[in-house]
């Protein structure tokens, strides 16, 4: 397997979100064994070393997260990825990387849970972990690939939207995702814009948390002559620990407002055969391309179906959702998981038009002909 | 005369430690080590992890970074593989190192990256108000150890060099001449190294425990301190209160970010 640039291959989703890594600059690898995910780690640890990277494998979740937090303060795009219980050990430090800043990406291979669960099945049960896993009112971007060629793209949008919101980024790719292989072309270099996390212009009076318009500090590299504190505590402006009321706002409003602010940016979703549509999926990853399908049945029995399909999963898609409400006369949320998403779209849709969901969490995929019957049944054609 | 000034952010002080706390102590016997060894400020990175000794970070001018309880370890690895350059100090206690965080202390022993940790062991939570420890002695109380503590301790240098740290030494806050030393041999060590450094906490250990005040609680220390070497001499009943001190292990052997480098390199040619 190469990487040179437009190399036709047949890969993992797994296997296109590490070469996309690199592709993206990442230089930093901290992670601990788990299936569905370890693919990446593996390719990795002897992709990494040849680019003068770093490859660690971890004594587990916790200390992945600590060392890639750790590495990006330096400077370094840095990574890790897990499944199910090794993401839940990561909340922790996921919450410390959101409150001071630290850009970084965690990918979650998802499988079934609760627990041990699902090894090897796909799941799209951590949906909601993905978004409130950390204590606390905190946002969070969370990215949801459905290809083995959006892993790919979705990967360096990660880092890319890490780097450029200077928060940590989470990719979300269920078993199926992860393990199914593709063909694809490896795009060259020159196709993708590459961000890197703003940096000081000066070193005068250097901020680390400066109140800026876009919400997003100047981020400086330890170890380059601007020495700061870093902590997890509510901090002021100099970084320092304070427990002045005004300053606390003032902070949790920045970290919020920075995401907020830019969801038009940070949201994508896929229109699907929207424009004539009666009838709409609103799903992700592997469920959407069970969807397609189902879309295809539809439409073959005169069903006037489409999708909207959500690429980002965090920050939600309300407005989009809202904007088809009406035009769209039925909503449908097929999950693997008991409606971790349904519940979002119902908020969004706020009861002008029906919303159904459609779960599966027995560890297998969502056939298109069960939710072909399923849409049927419901609709009473 | 040595300025601590140059090192500290004075406009942070007053420290939150309390009177009689040894902390200060292994602060300012921290700083003398790092001057003698001539690192810039620039270079040095001290981690952190959370409790009373890991809010140190807060008061020096280096690049500070206070992290999770018990994770200090974990990014000061991170830091320490992505920039071998740096000088990487971590600061933590007997709770945060070897409670919440005992498996990132051993791991990192184990790979023998080059990190100084200073380990501040007060055998007590004394952030949280005095909470038992795994270094709490048995009998001793604490707020959650009204009865006194029943459990067995863990030896936290005796982990350091069981799971092959390269430097492990330890004493007391009662002899800041000695924390200094330990402290400047450990920086120069090229590998994993381990001060643990025995500091009262006189309000939340002493005061249940009737150890009296910070003063009384270091003339304790200086009572029952016993080198290395006398203690192999004697009966181990006789050392049941004890705090054994001295240099315990300093050995060079393959450091984790020197190894790795190796790879690199092998892969150029």
């Amino acid at each position: 397997m190469k990487n040179s640039s437009n190399t036709i291959e047949i890969i993992s989703g797994n296997e296109a979100c590490a070469m996309a890594a690199l592709a993206a600059g990442m230089r930093f690898y901290a992670g601990y064994p788990i299936t569905p995910s370890s693919e990446i780690a593996e390719y990795l640890s002897s992709r990494l070393p040849q680019y003068g990277g770093v490859f660690i494998q971890m004594e587990d979740e916790i200390a992945s997260i600590g060392a890639i937090i750790g590495a990006s303060l330096t400077g370094v795009k840095a990574m890790t990825a897990t499944s199910g219980p090794g993401f839940s050990l990561m909340q922790e430090n996921i919450g410390y990387a959101l409150m001071a800043e630290i850009p970084c990406v965690i990918v979650n291979v998802m499988r079934g849970g609760p627990s041990t669960g699902l090894p090897t099945l796909p799941s799209q049960g951590d949906v909601m972990q993905a978004r409130w896993g950390t204590h606390g009112d905190h946002q969070i971007i969370a990215l949801t690939p459905n290809s083995v060629r959006e892993s790919y793209d979705m990967t360096i949008r990660a880092f890319n939207l890490s780097e450029l919101y200077r928060t940590p980024v989470i990719l979300l790719l269920d078993e199926i995702i992860g393990h199914v292989n593709e063909k694809m072309t490896i795009p060259a270099a020159e196709e993708y814009t590459i961000h890197q996390r703003p940096r000081p212009a000066s070193t005068e009076n250097y901020l680390p948390y400066k109140i800026t318009p876009s919400g997003v500090p100047p981020m400086a590299d330890f170890g380059t002559g601007l020495r700061y504190h870093v902590t997890g505590l509510a901090h002021d402006e100099t970084g320092f620990p304070t427990n002045n009321p005004d300053k606390i706002q003032e902070l949790l409003l920045r970290l919020d407002r920075k995401i907020t602010q830019n969801s038009d940016d940070i949201i994508e979703v896929e229109e699907y055969l929207l424009e004539d549509a009666e009838i709409a999926f609103v799903a992700y990853g592997s469920a959407a391309r069970s969807s397609r399908h189902t879309i295809k049945l539809l439409r073959d029995s005169g069903i006037k179906a489409g999708m909207l399909r959500l690429k980002t999963l965090w920050p939600f898609a309300e407005k989009q959702i809202a904007h088809y409400s009406g035009h769209i006369k039925t909503w449908f949320v097929p999950e693997l998981n008991l409606g971790q998403i349904a519940h979002e779209v119902e908020w969004a849709v706020r009861g002008r038009v029906p919303v159904f969901k459609f779960n599966k969490i027995n560890g297998e995929p969502i056939n298109p002909n069960e939710l072909h019957q399923f849409v049927k049944e419901t609709l009473h054609v | 005369m040595f300025d601590y000034n140059y090192y500290l952010r004075t406009s942070k002080m007053p420290l939150i430690w309390c009177a009689g706390c040894g902390d200060g102590i292994v602060l300012k016997s921290l700083l003398r080590a790092i001057h003698k060894n001539g690192f810039t400020k620039d270079n040095v990175v001290m981690v952190s992890g959370i409790g009373c000794s890991s809010r140190l970070t807060g008061y020096v001018d280096f690049n500070t970074l206070h992290t999770t309880h018990g994770r200090a370890i974990t990014y000061a690895t991170g830091i320490k593989m992505a920039r071998p350059d740096l000088k990487v100090i971590v600061v933590t206690g007997d709770g945060d190192a070897t409670s919440i965080g005992g498996n990132h202390y051993i791991h990192a022993a184990r790979r023998n990256i080059d990190l100084t940790v200073i380990l501040f062991n007060n055998q007590i939570y004394g952030m949280t108000g005095g909470q038992v420890s795994p270094t709490t002695p048995r009998g001793k109380k604490a707020s959650t150890a009204p009865f006194g503590s029943f459990e067995n301790i863990f030896n936290i240098s005796g982990l350091a060099i069981a799971a092959g740290a390269a430097f492990v030494a330890r004493t007391t806050v009662a002899n800041p001449v000695q924390v200094e030393n330990y402290i400047n041999k450990a920086l120069q060590k090229k590998g994993f190294s381990v001060v643990e450094v025995m500091t009262p906490c006189p309000t939340t250990f002493g005061r249940r425990n009737k150890a009296g005040d910070g003063v009384d609680m270091l003339k304790w220390q200086k009572e029952h301190s016993v080198t290395i070497k006398n203690a192999e001499t004697m009966d181990p009943a006789e050392l049941n209160d004890s705090i054994i001190t001295g240099i315990f292990v300093d050995i060079d052997k393959p450091e984790c970010r020197a190894e790795y480098q190796k790879v690199i390199d092998q892969l150029k040619k």
